[in-house]
């Protein structure tokens, strides 16, 4: 039986290729841009005032009301700033530690490294931001830490939800960013001392331009994780509302317009991985 | 590079310092798992282990470590062969759209969780007419972790020629024969980090799983957010947590090891997209 089926693809490319195909393809297209399309249909329905009744027609109100309502723009942009703002904190703390692995650490150290930075990952999501909510409480140990200093910390709010975003999606930035470091030869670093440039020159000149690309890589996932999150707000910034909060409030009452909000992230993902993919960030992913 | 000494201890700060941002919120919460005193007041005020035995007692954790070992399990298996076909077919072969498979297997992965969520909820419940339930975040979790056995799996057969192959046929060897003793045994360990990730990713999960799971089940990571705000709970929260990073360890070191066999295997990230091949130490 086996060996009947392996002769039937023998020297049948098209039959191999097909058969490899059809699950996956099946799986993601009908199962996963199906589900897409589903949602993006549902975000033109609307929802009858009185009744509750979802009413399967074809509108752009949800749309409109998006735009319109100024509490919904907020919501957008706070989730939009705080997401790029997470980006470039982790791109901040990411290129030196990510440097110094590639770069001068020894094999062993850097081994370690590798091993220290990846660990964190390994940690329930929700254990990490839940540490931090015990931390940031008011007699948390952030706090504690701070008040001989004189100063407390941000508490819960904004720049909690700033803070921690940035904290678990970090892992994310370093490893590529230290990747396509170790693809930059040390040669091309002599060569740079070698006709007379400082280290600051080398950095700005060579690594980072050779760098950038892989950065691009890193912020695709800091910037999407939060993009979508509504778990960490919820934990460390009760009061304000981001994307995913207004989505999952929704849902229950208006799917149209739950559904039409998560079509914003869907936007802005898709453009900001078609920009990603023109400053080479693919080749780093 | 020559740097200063100044600057290389400036980098060596940042790296320490980055690091203790890294871990201290882990060491934290290592700490109040032994915490005796009431509250979430920082320091701990007593030492006990008494939690530790409530943790592991407790009925709603154990069922919920239960729902999520089936469902990381189930959903690993479903990703695992979906994975491992779409990137043979990538690697081994030339077809039309060949280039938008990689985006259209990242997507599940790049697109927010509460996208994702929302919309295999409402095409299970709304046009398949399927009730939530264990099914539904299996075929939910196996779609996001996809990516990871792909991008695992397609680096590797890049780096094994497909000559291996051809020779094999051209001695004799059938379509299965080749497969078991040439192309599985080059593979494998890619296959098992593949896995490992997979089901790390599952086993983590909470925002679609939220989305997905029916209104009876639970899974760890839902059983610990339903109880963080009750106080009675918290100090059983705090030790799950921490047994938890512990038992991660264990994911860690295979992977590790996998790394270190293999000279360049898959990096353990969560993500998976990232690096799926980050270069050997």
């Amino acid at each position: 039986m086996g060996r009947r089926l392996a002769d039937l693809f023998h020297g049948r490319p098209r039959l191999q290729v097909g058969s490899l195909l059809a699950g996956p393809i099946g799986w993601l297209v009908i199962g996963y841009l199906g589900s897409l399309a589903v949602l993006l249909i549902a975000s033109f329905w609307s929802v009858n005032a009185l009744s509750g009744e979802t009413i399967k027609g074809f509108s752009f109100d949800n749309y409109k009301e998006l735009v319109d309502v100024p509490v919904y723009r907020d919501v957008a942009g706070r989730t939009i700033g705080i997401a790029a703002a997470a980006t470039v904190t982790d791109a901040l703390l990411a290129i030196p530690i990510a440097f110094y692995m590639a770069k001068l650490a020894s094999p062993r150290a850097k081994a370690l490294l590798v091993v220290a930075v990846l660990m964190p990952l390994w940690s329930f999501y929700l254990v990490k931001v839940y540490a931090w909510r015990t931390m940031l409480s008011a007699d948390g140990a952030v706090n504690w830490a701070l008040d001989p200093l004189g100063i407390s910390g941000p508490g819960y709010g904004t720049s909690a939800v700033w803070l921690v975003e940035s904290y678990l999606w970090l892992p994310y930035m370093v490893i590529p960013i230290y990747a396509g470091l170790e693809r930059i030869p040390n040669s091309l670093l002599n060569a740079s001392d070698d006709l007379g440039a400082k280290p600051g020159t080398t950095i700005r000149r060579i690594i980072l331009p050779l760098a950038f690309p892989a950065i691009v890589a890193g912020s695709i996932f800091t910037f999407s994780l939060t993009l979508g999150d509504y778990i960490t707000p919820s934990l460390v910034s009760p009061d304000t509302q981001f994307i995913g909060n207004v989505v999952k409030a929704n849902i229950t009452n208006n799917l149209p317009l739950a559904s039409a909000f998560a079509v914003v992230p869907i936007i802005v993902m898709i453009i900001y991985l078609l920009i990603a993919r023109r400053l080479g960030a693919f080749e780093h992913l | 590079m020559r740097l200063s000494p100044l600057w290389t201890n400036l980098l060596r700060g940042a790296v320490g310092v980055t690091l203790a941002f890294i871990y201290i919120p882990l060491v934290v919460i290592f700490l109040y798992a032994f915490n005796g005193g009431p509250g979430l007041g920082w320091p701990p005020s007593d030492f006990t282990t008494q939690w530790f035995g409530d943790a592991i007692r407790n009925q709603g954790a154990q069922d919920a470590l239960i729902t999520s070992l089936k469902v990381g399990a189930a959903a690993t298996v479903v990703a695992l062969l979906l994975g491992t076909l779409a990137s043979f077919a990538v690697a081994r072969h030339q077809f039309f759209g060949r280039e938008t498979i990689s985006f259209l297997v990242i997507l599940p992965i790049a697109l927010p969780g509460i996208v994702t969520g929302i919309a295999l909820s409402n095409t299970f419940t709304q046009v398949f007419g399927i009730s939530l339930g264990l099914f539904t975040v299996v075929v939910a979790h196996a779609t996001f972790c996809i990516v990871l056995v792909y991008n695992n799996v397609i680096a590797r057969l890049r780096r094994v020629s497909a000559n291996f192959e051809e020779a094999s046929a051209d001695l004799g060897a059938h379509t299965w024969q080749t497969f078991r003793y040439v192309t599985m045994p080059n593979v494998q360990t890619a296959l098992v980090a593949g896995a490992l990730l997979a089901f790390a990713l599952s086993f983590d999960e909470i925002i679609v799983t939220t989305f997905t799971l029916g209104a009876g089940d639970e899974t760890l990571p839902i059983w610990i957010f339903s109880n963080l705000f009750r106080p009675n709970q918290v100090p059983i929260v705090n030790v799950v947590a921490v047994l938890t990073v512990l038992i991660s360890i264990i994911p860690v070191y295979f992977a590790h090891r996998l790394t270190r066999e293999e000279g360049a295997a898959g990096a353990p990230t969560a993500g998976g997209a990232v690096a799926a091949e980050t270069p050997a130490p």
